[in-house]
C-alpha cells in the first residue's frame, strides 16, 4: 500500500518535473538574441523544425549521431578512455537494471515466460549490472577525489548524483546479502512453498540451505551428516529448486552474505532486510522524483542537445530554435569539466582566481541566471570578467561530450552581460577582437555602450586631474604597483625628445591628437617622471595604443614605453575595480 | 617505388641528416587559427611537409597570454609560461604561426630570464600544475624557420610553378619585428626575410611606405574607427605601390585584411586589396593544390592568384 502510494507520488513528481523542465526550454531566455521571441513562436518553430528534419536527408545525420554519440558516446571516448569506461559502466549497467529489474513487471515478465529474479541468467545478470554501476561509481569517485583531474570542480549537484546512485546500488546489494542469510525469509518461503510437517524433514531442508544457500539458522550448524544433506537435497529438489539457482551466481549479494554471516542472526532479528528494502525503494523513488531537477536530467537533455546541434547551423537555423536550444543546453551540461580542462584561457583562472573564467563554472552560473535569480554587483562583475575573458578559440565547443554549442552561448551571454551597464575593462583589450569581427550582429548603439562605460571607468579621475584649475597632487609619488617589472623604471631616462610621439601611428591618426588621446606618449613619460601616476594612467592614449612598439623601438634612450603602457593599463584596471567595489558593494543589478 | 626514408637519409651527407633531424618543432597554433583561420594551419602544414620540417602537436598548449597583457601581467606571464614549460617538457622548440603569439612568448621568455616577485609567483603557479621552466628552448616564428632553418636554396628547389609578373606587398607584422631586442626576428628598420621568402616564389615584393606599420587588429573591438582607418591607409598605400595582393603570416593581420576589409568593402564599395597567407602563396608555387591550401577559405576571393603562376592557364581551370 505505502509502496504503491510512494511509487505513484514519485512518478507524478517525475512527470510533472519533466513537463515543467521541458516547458522551460521554451519559456526561459538566454542573452540578447532570445529577448524578442515569444514562447508560442518557439514551440511552433520547434515542432516545424523537428518534423522538417525528420522528413529530410538530415535524418541520416541524426541516426548516425544517435548511434555514435548518444549510444556509444564516442565523444567521451575520444577525450579519455577511463571516463568513457566510467560512464559506459554506469549508463549501460543502470539502463539494463532499470529495464530488467526495476520494470520487471512490464518488460522482463512479458518478454521471458521463465523470468524469475532468483533464477539464472536473470539472477546473475542483475548482480552483473549492479556491479558495473558500482565500479563506475568507484571510478567517478576516484576521478573526482583522488586523481584530481585539473580544473574539475565538484558541486553539490555532482555529490548528489554520486550519492543517490551509490545508495541505490549499495542498498540493493546489501538487501540481497541480508535476504540470502535471513532465517525469517527462509521460514516464510518454506511455509509458502514446502509445507513440511515432519521435524526431520524441516531440519534436513534447513541444513541443506545452510550448507549450500548461505542461510544462517539459529537451529542448525555445519558440519552436517551426509544423510541429512541428501534428505535435504531431495526436499530442495521437490520444492525449491525450480525457483532458485545457486546463490553464488548472485556474486555481489553472496559475497555480502559471507561477510555478514557472523552477525546475520542479529541483523535478521532486527528486520534488516525490511529496513534495507525501504532504503532501496525510497532511494529509487527519490532519485526518480528528483531526476528532472537534478544533473541526472541530462539523460533526456543531452541526447536532444547532441542531435539538435548535429543538424543546426548558426545562420541557417530559425533564431527561435536557437533560443530554445540554448536553454536546453544548460540542462544537457553534466558539469563533466572537459571544457575547463581544454580551456585556452584557463591559466587566467590560476592567476586571477576567478572561477567563472572556467567554462564549466560559467555553465553552472548560467543555470541560476536563466532561472531568474538576481545578481549582486560583485557577482555580476566576476561573471562578466569570466565570460569576457575568453579567447574564442572554440575548443570548448569542439570537445563538449554533450555537443553543446558553447561558442554561440558565450557570445549571446557576453553581450547580455556587458549591456547591463557595469563597466568591464576587458572590453578594452584584444579579447574584444572577436566582438569586433561580429559587430554586424549587434546594433550600433549596443555595440558602443560597453566601450563607453569601460573607457569612463578606466579613465578614473583623469578629467579632474587634468583640469587646469585643480592643483596638481603629488600624493601618489610612490609607484608601488608599478614597480613589479624593471622596465617601468626606464621612464627616468627620458630626455623629452618626443620621438615616441612622432613615430606613433595612433597620434598621426588625429588632427588634434591631444584632445582625443588625453596625453601623448612623451607626456605620459613626463607625468611618470614627476610621479603623477594617476594622471599617467588615465588618458585614452593607453587604450588606443596599438602596441606596435614603434615608440619603444625608436626611443634613443631605451625607455620601454609600450611596456610601461601595459603596466599603466593594468594599474588603471585595478583602480577601476577598486572604485566599483567601494561605490556599490551590494547594489542589486537587474 | 618509394625509397625508404632511412635509405634516403643514409645517402645524404652527415650535415644534412643532422639538419633534417633538428627540424622538428612543437607547433603553436594559438586561438585564432583553429577557430577562424584554419587555412593557415592547413597550408603551413602542407608547405612544411615539403620543406622537411616535422611538427608535433600539443593539445595542452593554451592561450599565449597576448590578450591578457592589457589587464593583468601575472595572467599574461603565466599563460605564456605554461606553453614554454610544456614545450620544454617535450624537449622541443616552439614554432609560432601567429606574430602576436610569437611576440608574446618571446616577451615572456625575456621576462622569465629576470628575477622578481612576479616571476616567483609565476614559477609557483607552474609548480602547482606540475610544470617547470628553465629557459632551455627557443621560440621561433614560421617565417624565420623557413628562412633560417630550411633556407632559400631548399625552398627554391621545391618550387615547380614560379609566379610571373606578380606584385606582392609584404606585411611584416609589428609583434614579430618589435621590440627587436627581444623578438630578434629581423632588422626592425629594414627587414628583408619576408621579401626574400616572397621573391623565392618568383613574385616581386614591392616597396611600400607602410610596410612595417600596424594592421589595426590590436584595437579592433576597442576603437573600430581607429582600427579600420589604419587598415584603410595601409591598403591604399599597398595599392598605390602597385601590389596585386597583400601577403601576411599572422592570423590577426590576416583577419584584419580579410574579414574586416570585407566588412569595409561592403560599406564603402572600394576595390579590395586581398591578403594571401604566405604558406598559401608558397604552396601554390610548390604545386600544392588550392584545396589543400584552403585558397577558397579566405573571405575575399584570392582565386585569381593562380593566374600568375607560370603554367597558370591550365591551373586556373
Amino acid at each position: 500500500m505505502i509502496f504503491n502510494l510512494l511509487l505513484y507520488i514519485s512518478l507524478a513528481v517525475f512527470t510533472f518535473g519533466l513537463i515543467y523542465k521541458i516547458s522551460t526550454w521554451f519559456s526561459r531566455r538566454i542573452g540578447i538574441s532570445a529577448k524578442q521571441i515569444p514562447t508560442s513562436e518557439r514551440v511552433s518553430a520547434a515542432v516545424k523544425g523537428v518534423l522538417g528534419t525528420i522528413f529530410s536527408g538530415k535524418i541520416l545525420t541524426l541516426i548516425k549521431v544517435f548511434i555514435l554519440d548518444v549510444v556509444l558516446q564516442i565523444r567521451i571516448l575520444k577525450e579519455d578512455f577511463l571516463r568513457w569506461l566510467m560512464h559506459m559502466l554506469i549508463y549501460a549497467g543502470f539502463m539494463l537494471l532499470l529495464l530488467m529489474h526495476a520494470l520487471d513487471n512490464f518488460i522482463s515478465e512479458p518478454l521471458f515466460t521463465d523470468y524469475y529474479s532468483t533464477i539464472n541468467p536473470f539472477m546473475f545478470l542483475r548482480d552483473l549490472f549492479g556491479f558495473m554501476v558500482i565500479i563506475g561509481i568507484g571510478i567517478a569517485i576516484y576521478r573526482r577525489f583522488i586523481l584530481k583531474v585539473p580544473r574539475l570542480k565538484t558541486s553539490a549537484m555532482d555529490h548528489y548524483a554520486i550519492i543517490i546512485l551509490a545508495v541505490i546500488m549499495l542498498s540493493g546489494v546489501l538487501l540481497e546479502g541480508a535476504k540470502i542469510t535471513s532465517y525469517t525469509e527462509y521460514q516464510i518461503m518454506v511455509e509458502d512453498y514446502a509445507d513440511l510437517e515432519d521435524e526431520d524433514e524441516i531440519t534436513a531442508l534447513e541444513s541443506y540451505w545452510v550448507q549450500n544457500f548461505g542461510t544462517v539458522s539459529p537451529n542448525v550448524q555445519a558440519p552436517f551428516s551426509e544423510d541429512v544433506l541428501s534428505m535435504g537435497k531431495d526436499l530442495h529438489e521437490a520444492s525449491c529448486m525450480d525457483c532458485h539457482s545457486a546463490p553464488q551466481w548472485a556474486f555481489t549479494g553472496y559475497a555480502t552474505a559471507k561477510i555478514i554471516k557472523p552477525v546475520a542472526l542479529a541483523l535478521d532479528r532486527v528486520g534488516t532486510s525490511t529496513i534495507l528494502w525501504y532504503i532501496h525503494f525510497l532511494a529509487c523513488f527519490i532519485g526518480l522524483a528528483y531526476l528532472p531537477f537534478s544533473k541526472m536530467f541530462h539523460i533526456f537533455a543531452t541526447p536532444v542537445s547532441l542531435l539538435a546541434n548535429a543538424v543546426m547551423e548558426k545562420d541557417k537555423s530559425e533564431p527561435a530554435n536557437i533560443a530554445t536550444r540554448q536553454v536546453l543546453e544548460l540542462d544537457a551540461c553534466t558539469h563533466c569539466g572537459t571544457c575547463s580542462l581544454r580551456c585556452s584561457a584557463s591559466p587566467a583562472f590560476d592567476a586571477l582566481g576567478n572561477e567563472y573564467i572556467l567554462p564549466s563554472e560559467k555553465m553552472t552560473f548560467l543555470k541560476t541566471l536563466v532561472a531568474g535569480k538576481k545578481l549582486s554587483t560583485r557577482k555580476l562583475s566576476a561573471i562578466q570578467e569570466g565570460v569576457y575573458l575568453c579567447t574564442n578559440c572554440d575548443r570548448c565547443t569542439v570537445v563538449c561530450p554533450s555537443g553543446i554549442n558553447l561558442r554561440e552561448l558565450w557570445f549571446n551571454v557576453r553581450e547580455d552581460l556587458v549591456q547591463r551597464g557595469f563597466p568591464e575593462p576587458l572590453v578594452l583589450s584584444p579579447f574584444s577582437f572577436y566582438r569586433g569581427l561580429n559587430r554586424e550582429n549587434i546594433s550600433a548603439e549596443d555595440y558602443a555602450r560597453p566601450l563607453t562605460d569601460a573607457n569612463r571607468a578606466v579613465a578614473g579621475k583623469f578629467e579632474q586631474v587634468m583640469d587646469p584649475s585643480t592643483p596638481i597632487s603629488f600624493k601618489d609619488r610612490e609607484i608601488v604597483e608599478l614597480n613589479q617589472l624593471p622596465s617601468t623604471r626606464t621612464f627616468s631616462y627620458c630626455f623629452g625628445c618626443q620621438t615616441c610621439t612622432t613615430v606613433c601611428p595612433v597620434v598621426a591618426e588625429y588632427e588634434n591628437p591631444q584632445e582625443t588621446l588625453g596625453l601623448l606618449p612623451h607626456q605620459i613619460m613626463n607625468c611618470l617622471g614627476l610621479g603623477l601616476v594617476e594622471m599617467a594612467s588615465g588618458p585614452r592614449m593607453l587604450w588606443d595604443c596599438v602596441t606596435c612598439y614603434q615608440c619603444q623601438e625608436h626611443c634613443p634612450q631605451n625607455v620601454e614605453i609600450t611596456d610601461i603602457f601595459f603596466q599603466l593599463k593594468n594599474l588603471a584596471v585595478k583602480n577601476a575595480g577598486k572604485v566599483a567595489d567601494e561605490s556599490s558593494p551590494d547594489l542589486e543589478a537587474a | 617505388m618509394k625509397v625508404p626514408l632511412i635509405w634516403r637519409q643514409l645517402k645524404k651527407p652527415v650535415n644534412e641528416v643532422i639538419e633534417d633531424i633538428i627540424m622538428k618543432y612543437a607547433l603553436f597554433l594559438g586561438c585564432n587559427i583553429p577557430s577562424r583561420v584554419e587555412q593557415y594551419d592547413f597550408s603551413a602544414r602542407a608547405v612544411l611537409k615539403q620543406a622537411g620540417v616535422q611538427l608535433v602537436d600539443n593539445r595542452d598548449f593554451n592561450c599565449c597570454g597576448y590578450p591578457m597583457r592589457n589587464v593583468d601581467q601575472k595572467a599574461f606571464l603565466f599563460s605564456s609560461a605554461v606553453n614554454l614549460a610544456l614545450a620544454e617538457k617535450a624537449g622541443l622548440d616552439i614554432m609560432a604561426l601567429c606574430k602576436c603569439c610569437f611576440g608574446t612568448l618571446k616577451e615572456a621568455e625575456h621576462l622569465l630570464k629576470q628575477e622578481g616577485t612576479l616571476q616567483k609567483e609565476v614559477h609557483g603557479l607552474l609548480a602547482q600544475r606540475g610544470l617547470k621552466y628553465t629557459g632551455n628552448i627557443q621560440i621561433k616564428h614560421f617565417l624565420w624557420i623557413l628562412y633560417h632553418d630550411v633556407g632559400l636554396e631548399t625552398l627554391k628547389s621545391k618550387i615547380t610553378m614560379p609566379y610571373k609578373d606578380f606584385k606582392i606587398a609584404t606585411h611584416y607584422g609589428c609583434h614579430a619585428l618589435r621590440p627587436s631586442k627581444i623578438t630578434q626576428f629581423d632588422d626592425p628598420v629594414a627587414p628583408t626575410i619576408f621579401d626574400k621568402l616572397v621573391e623565392v616564389t618568383g613574385a616581386k615584393s614591392v616597396d611600400w611606405t607602410r610596410k612595417l606599420e600596424c594592421c589595426g587588429a590590436p584595437v579592433l573591438g576597442v576603437n573600430d574607427d581607429l582600427s579600420m582607418s589604419l587598415t584603410k591607409k595601409k591598403l591604399a598605400d599597398g595599392k598605390k605601390a602597385g601590389a596585386e595582393y597583400l601577403c601576411s603570416a599572422c592570423p590577426y593581420c590576416h583577419l584584419q585584411f580579410d574579414t574586416v576589409q570585407n566588412m569595409m568593402v561592403s560599406q564603402n564599395g572600394n576595390d579590395p586589396l586581398a591578403s594571401i597567407l604566405y604558406p598559401q602563396l608558397l604552396g601554390l608555387s610548390m604545386g600544392i593544390d588550392a584545396r589543400t591550401l584552403g585558397i577558397g577559405m579566405n573571405q575575399l576571393d584570392i582565386s585569381g592568384v593562380t593566374s600568375f603562376l607560370e603554367s597558370g592557364e591550365e591551373n586556373a581551370e
